[in-house]
């Protein structure tokens, strides 16, 4: 009881700051918008009928799926090596390893992109060089674009998925790949063959945290995509504050909500069934 | 096993994407040209003079770290006696607790803002200092709860059985010895949750208004219209404070620690 009661200023913070909103968006995703664009208080699921059979929105919730998984994807490919070599370090590496991969977390999203665009823009780095070695005539186009938010979004993704292979591999017995390779096995047999079969649930773990992440970022869509590149989470944006369409961004956000919950559910799932099994 | 030479290849690959924007970064905002050029037609400190001296970037910064410095200190406030019940105490529903308080972590920024937007709105509590510290402990407090516990956790139980059995009640012992023994984690928590705060974007960007701004949202709007050098220089100086703190809770408790989930 005393456990509660030590609790109790910070659960009511989280209640005010939490809960209410919450409910709020719930109650305001039921109201109706009239044909003036003014907001009447009612109790309809119109909202929620209006963004199902629009098929503007059943593309955009196509594209956010398609950028979020394969971003997620490429996330955690390019993070099993770091993780890897994070566990295979000697004690004296390990810690600043897994610090110049997680240290990204910290830094404002914002700011990496502007180096993003700094590297991928038209007068940027990758551009520079293309050009300056005669590879291509015109600028090459990595930003404002699809591509530009996936790089971007990839990049925000990995120290995340990193932290959760780092957890999940720590669990992995390297006597298994000592043995394979004693028995004959070279470094890519014994990765492909044992490595990786054991990795399996930490990479599906850590592909659906970022796949979670993924499908909600704003930021990167919105800076990298230059305004053309719409998702569902831009979408909610403009019509909270450029439409001012209360009822459609709150039912689109409960929307979102649903489907992330499914998600998570799946998440801990894995969870469950890769603990029992390590 | 030691690493395979592939292996390090493809590790440094990986730590070459998560680094590369930091440099680029710092390259660029040295830069004497007018745009986010490379590389830069020539090196100058003038992009850093327009930062300083830009009105509303920097009344946005003072904003940015007031409302950072009460947040964290509300989150440690309210925050440092759950993590004390969740570390040490046991309890019916601790589990349940601890899942309650963590809640807020899981949801997208983006939907948390519009929730608040809609409530605060009709009460005239947008862009307001209650409605941003509001939205800012939605996630600072789940931070410093989660970091707080852990530092708890690391305190040995065995002194604070010392203590009741020299005659301490449960409450002194709890404040003269497990509390200090976690001050280093405290302040670690207490650093991290400003960051978190300091850097917030998404939710402010539902609870600011031309009356009171943070300095991402300001930097976030900035970028969305124009990328030139100043907004590098912003970067950077964002960048060099992050590490700093980095490296102050790094020396505390290990920052790996201190984000690791178990």
């Amino acid at each position: 009881m005393i456990g509660w009661l030590l609790a109790a200023p910070a659960l009511a913070v989280l209640a005010l700051a939490f809960l209410w909103p919450m409910a709020g968006l719930f109650r305001i995703s039921l109201n109706r918008t009239t044909e003036t664009g003014a907001m009447e208080t009612a109790l309809t699921t119109e909202s929620y009928g209006k963004l199902l059979g629009d098929e503007f929105i059943r593309e955009l919730v196509w594209n956010t799926l398609v950028l979020a998984g394969s971003s997620a994807a490429i996330a955690v490919a390019l993070a099993l090596p770091v993780a890897l070599m994070v566990r295979a370090a000697s004690p004296r590496w390990r810690g600043p390893l897994a610090l110049m991969a997680i240290a990204p977390l910290l830094v404002s999203g914002t700011a990496r992109l502007i180096g993003w665009m700094a590297i991928l823009g038209d007068n940027g780095l990758i551009n520079a060089l293309l050009m300056g070695l005669g590879l291509r005539e015109t600028p090459w186009p990595l930003i404002n674009n699809w591509t530009g938010v996936r790089i971007g979004l990839v990049e925000s993704l990995m120290p995340y998925a990193v932290l959760v292979l780092i957890a999940g591999l720590g669990r992995l017995d390297p006597r298994l790949e000592e043995a394979a390779a004693t028995l004959g096995a070279g470094r890519v047999r014994t990765f492909f063959r044992v490595t990786l079969p054991l990795a399996a649930p930490a990479l599906l773990a850590a592909w659906l945290l970022a796949l979670v992440l993924g499908i909600s970022a704003f930021i990167t869509p919105r800076l990298m995509g230059g305004g053309r590149v719409f998702v569902l989470a831009t979408e909610i944006y403009d019509q909270a504050l450029e439409y001012v369409n209360w009822p459609a961004a709150s039912a689109l956000a409960m929307l979102l909500l649903g489907g992330l919950v499914l998600l998570m559910l799946l998440r801990a799932a894995v969870a469950k069934f890769a603990g029992g099994r390590a | 096993m030691r690493p395979s030479w592939m292996l390090r290849l493809f590790a440094a690959f990986g730590l070459l994407v998560l680094l590369a924007p930091g440099a680029l970064v710092l390259v660029v905002s040295f830069s004497a040209g007018d745009f986010l050029t490379f590389p830069p037609p020539g090196f100058s400190l003038r992009w850093y003079e327009a930062l300083f001296t830009h009105a509303g970037l920097m009344s946005a910064l003072a904003t940015s770290a007031l409302l950072a410095a009460a947040v964290s200190a509300l989150a440690l406030l309210v925050g440092a006696p759950a993590a004390y019940a969740i570390a040490r105490l046991d309890f019916p529903g601790r589990g349940v607790l601890a899942t309650l308080l963590m809640a807020p972590l899981l949801l997208p920024t983006l939907v948390l803002g519009l929730g608040l937007l809609l409530v605060l709105q009709p009460l005239g509590l947008v862009a307001t200092w209650p409605g941003l510290m509001l939205g800012h402990s939605l996630v600072a407090i789940p931070f410093a709860v989660r970091i707080m516990t852990t530092a708890f956790a690391a305190v040995p139980k065995e002194l604070e059985a010392a203590a009741w059995t020299l005659g301490a009640t449960p409450l002194r012992a709890a404040l003269r010895v497990t509390l200090p023994n976690a001050a280093p984690g405290a302040i670690a928590a207490g650093v991290l949750t400003f960051l978190v705060s300091f850097d917030e974007t998404v939710i402010s960007l539902f609870l600011v208004g031309p009356r009171l701004t943070t300095l991402p949202v300001e930097m976030f709007r900035y970028a969305e219209r124009t990328t030139d050098p100043l907004i590098a220089a912003l970067a950077m100086s964002l960048i060099v404070f992050a590490l700093l703190m980095v490296a102050v809770v790094e020396r505390l408790m290990g920052f790996t620690r201190a984000m690791g989930r178990d």
